[in-house]
């Protein structure tokens, strides 16, 4: 597993550079946004990572519900603060693209609206695993992002809804994809996927580390409570 | 009666004789939104026509920001003398408390609605141009979903260091599509439109949370 790592992070950098090569230069320059449009190789992908990443933390928090493994709560939590760094890429390059091809920074158009909700979800999740005693953490964050991940379908229901209702905002979909510009996106796609997978198991990593050095220290000041006056757990020292 | 029921009607009528007696929660919130409505009416300086158009979102924020106030105070007095740690040893259902918890919430905060909402009529000459039991409708689906969820978040922050801070940070988030249907439906018949599709949402939005947090409540509970 050790060797996996780099190896996966040489894989990761090379797809990244391919992609961009792909992105910038390979992909034809779109006909009424020309080069802005290239934003759209980092945009897409980001967003869909990040649901992915949304929808792992959903899974991984049903089986830590179930099962109470602490390696389901690991991805839980590595899974919402990736996807929220991805899901934060995907709302600050939209207004860099809607700026120039809209002339708005932001409309409450359906996606964007049911995004920003989603970020907001999520970032409500880390803060609860942040201000929780660390006991307790896991089982609360788990209910959380079980509750959280129903919201999604009634936010996406009330806002698709609410929008219909009102004007629509010119959007860039509709009509065909240039195939080499298809391939970008998912070459791209898939180099994000990777990237994101990268972050995630350097995370765990971390996160087990933290836990094991946590847990050590515990039992030493259980043997020796002399040697424990140096360092706090380091769930309370972050607060 | 059986027991589990029997665990709820107790809890909720010490509950609202506590709240007979204090009158902690319905005064606090009965202030908070009276301010709520006072400095929003300064804030806009709304027509009549205008405030027809804005006022379901006047409403229910001010109830939101009311409600949060009853809500913190829900599960403190227990912790105080350690009931919930008896209420855990115990083989009473955790969900009889939750349900007492989230029924006498209900009363509290429609009390409040009961109380607030001549006082909207009369700050900003409101006339319903649609039928009033749908407005009601609105209102109990409405505030039973910001009461089941609130009243779950709280118990979950309950847990956390700065608990205060924490319940509108959970429930805000989780509560959008419910507040953005609650207001929609509030404004279209104010505005004499059709509102179908956004107390169907409310409803939707209500039996699936109710039964998800009915469900969890008991890990909540117990989580250590």
């Amino acid at each position: 597993m050790k060797k996996l790592f780099p190896i996966l992070g040489i894989l990761s950098g090379i797809l990244l550079s391919y992609a961009l090569y792909q992105g910038l230069v390979v992909a034809p320059t779109e006909q009424t946004m020309g080069n802005v449009q290239r934003i759209f190789y980092y945009h897409v992908p980001s967003a869909w990572t990040a649901f992915i990443l949304f929808f792992v933390n959903f899974g991984a928090s049903i089986a830590y519900l179930i099962k109470r493994r602490p390696a389901a709560d690991m991805v839980a939590l590595v899974s919402a603060e990736v996807g929220v760094v991805f899901c934060t890429v995907v709302l600050v390059t939209g207004p860099i693209w809607a700026r120039p091809v809209w002339g708005i920074w932001w409309t409450w158009d359906m996606r964007l609206t049911s995004t920003l909700v989603l970020w907001l979800i999520y970032v409500s999740y880390l803060f609860l695993r942040r201000f929780s005693s660390s006991g307790e953490t896991p089982v609360l964050a788990a209910s959380l992002a079980v509750l959280g991940a129903l919201c999604v379908p009634f936010v996406y229901f009330s806002i698709w809804f609410f929008r219909t209702q009102h004007p629509q905002p010119v959007m860039g979909g509709g009509g065909s994809i240039d195939p080499r510009m298809l391939h970008a996106l998912l070459v791209n796609w898939l180099a994000f996927s990777c990237f994101a997978f990268l972050i995630c198991w350097s995370r765990y990593r971390l996160e087990k580390f933290e836990r094991e050095v946590d847990h050590a220290h515990a039992m030493r000041s259980l043997r020796d409570p002399a040697t424990n006056i140096e360092r706090e757990p380091y769930s309370e020292r972050r607060a | 009666m059986s027991a589990p029921g029997g665990i709820t009607r107790a809890t909720l009528a010490k509950d609202l004789r506590m709240e007979w007696r204090s009158k902690d929660a319905v005064n606090s919130m009965l202030f908070f939104s009276l301010l709520v409505v006072v400095v929003f009416s300064f804030s806009f300086d709304p027509s009549s026509e205008e405030s027809r158009q804005i006022a379901g979102g006047l409403i229910w924020v001010a109830f939101l920001f009311a409600a949060v106030v009853a809500l913190n105070q829900t599960w403190a007095r227990e912790i105080r003398n350690q009931v919930l740690d008896a209420y855990r040893v115990s083989p009473a259902p955790a969900t009889s408390l939750f349900a007492a918890k989230v029924l006498g919430n209900f009363i509290f905060v429609s009390v409040l609605e009961a109380l607030m909402t001549p006082l909207f009529i009369v700050f900003y000459r409101l006339r319903s141009l649609g039928p009033i039991w749908q407005l009601l409708i609105v209102a109990v689906l409405g505030t039973w979903a910001l009461v089941v969820n609130g009243t779950f978040f709280a118990a979950m922050s309950l847990r956390t260091r700065s608990r205060e801070i924490m319940l509108p940070l959970l429930l805000f988030p989780i509560s959008i599509p419910a507040m953005l249907a609650m207001v929609q439906a509030t404004t279209a018949i104010l505005n004499g439109e059709g509102a179908r599709f956004w107390i169907v949402l409310i409803a939707t939005y209500d039996l699936v949370f109710t039964s998800v947090c009915l469900l969890l409540f008991e890990t909540i509970l117990n989580a250590e």
